[in-house]
């Protein structure tokens, strides 16, 4: 099936099998390598991207579903090398020892400081419970998030 | 995980997806996608073709009538149900929906597929007989309305059958709920999960003993352990929980969810 999908403001339009979910379309057919894939089951979130503004988890979409839409990965959050204020964060605050969940977690908390840009402590854990750090690197990713929030 | 080659169709009305379904035996309808595609991916489940429900705007949304009977539409999202000001009406729905999962699965996972998937795991069969829904089913003849206490048929089993959709769950107005459950980590899998409503009686439905929720009732709170003692109750044993461990949590979980539901 043909699709169009804006990803990190480039328009795309790709011939796509059905059955192709939308984290290998992402990684394979567009070459953006920087959501992973963790689990595979649709537990883990380092597949997370935002989806016509939402967060969701790619490994649990087919391409075909994305079509028309507007998707954000992690590659669209820095301005060339210009890190966000939250990605700073977590470089300062070593929020990230393996780095293997990493792009999920900042499109987590980015969502969520879209949304709340004042989240409390239990907010942001609340906001990050659908991530997994197989390293258990929560605590500096959760203080990189509370250094960020207003 | 690459699945087994599937085909799709998005479908632009709910009539659509009827005849897209009822043309087609190995067709499946696709709601949130958060149980169906995992499933795809372990080939628990191989659908022929998918039809996307979403895009349908007749099947989201939520309505309150003057009465307080709120009107859900099926692919209404969880995080819908958290986040509107109607559903708040029956501030239990959007309570227990914040347990559900995490973010990203609130944000995708729809009412109507907790329920038509019917895992005895899941939140919200339980909670739907506690609180008396009615579901409404469309199919080629016609729409026709199922209780939640006949809806649940057996394990990912429901009263839509072949070639139908769950369009709409109605509730009716109440505030004496209580939700109570044992779950595998903070807002993880239940264990097991007792859903509790008093209306002059108190109605208690119990999840994961059973393949289908298991409604006990009493005249008080206080009655309520003696009723799931005499439900007679054989729930599987598995690597979370033995049989009778589990009895002894729904017989906990339904003390503590009809004392929720009394105190409000």
């Amino acid at each position: 099936m043909d699709i169009t999908v804006t990803v990190n403001g480039t328009t795309y339009e790709r011939d796509v099998e059905p059955r192709k979910l939308l984290i290998h379309f992402l990684r394979d057919d567009l070459d953006l390598t920087g959501s992973h894939i963790g689990c595979d089951t649709g537990n883990c979130g380092a597949c997370s991207v935002i989806y016509d503004g939402v967060l969701v988890k790619s490994c649990m979409l087919l391409a075909v579903q994305a079509n028309g839409s507007t998707i954000e990965t992690v590659e669209g959050l820095a301005d060339d090398d210009e890190l966000t204020p939250l990605q700073q964060a977590f470089n300062e605050h070593h929020a990230l020892q393996c780095g293997y969940c990493t792009p999920g977690m900042l499109m987590s908390a980015t969502a969520l400081l879209r949304e709340n840009p004042s989240p409390s402590e239990d907010e942001i854990k609340k906001a990050l419970q659908g991530n997994i750090c197989r390293c258990t690197g929560y605590w500096n990713i959760v203080e990189a998030v509370k250094s960020v929030a207003k | 995980m690459l699945l087994r080659e599937v085909e799709y169709a998005k479908p632009g009305s709910v009539a659509e997806a009827l005849e897209l379904l009822g043309a087609n035996d190995g067709a499946r309808a696709l709601a949130g996608g958060q149980t169906l595609v995992n499933v795809m991916k372990a080939r628990a489940a191989s659908p022929d073709a998918l039809v996307d429900l979403n895009g349908l705007e007749e099947l989201r949304g939520i309505e309150l009538a003057g009465d307080g009977t709120l009107t859900i539409g099926a692919m209404t999202t969880y995080s819908e149900i958290v986040a509107s000001a109607e559903a708040k009406a029956r501030p239990i729905l959007g309570e227990v929906c914040a347990t559900i999962a995490d973010v990203q699965v609130r944000n995708r996972g729809t009412i109507g597929g907790n329920l038509c998937s019917n895992d005895p795991t899941n939140h919200l069969p339980p909670l739907m007989v506690s609180v008396g829904a009615r579901m409404t089913i469309a199919g080629a003849e016609g729409e026709r309305e199922v209780s939640a206490d006949e809806f649940f048929l057996g394990v990912y089993l429901t009263a839509v059958g072949p070639g139908e959709l769950l369009t709409a769950i109605s509730i009716p107005a109440g505030k004496n709920d209580g939700f109570a459950a044992i779950t595998l980590g903070a807002d993880g899998t239940c264990i097991c999960n007792a859903a509790a409503t008093v209306n002059g009686a108190v109605r208690v439905a119990l999840g994961c003993v059973d393949a289908v929720p298991v409604l006990v009732t009493a005249d008080s709170p206080d009655g309520i352990a003696e009723a799931v003692r005499s439900a007679n109750l054989m729930p599987p044993s598995d690597v979370h929980a033995t049989s009778d461990y589990r009895i002894h949590l729904a017989t906990v979980l339904a003390e503590r969810a009809a004392a929720e539901a009394a105190s409000r």
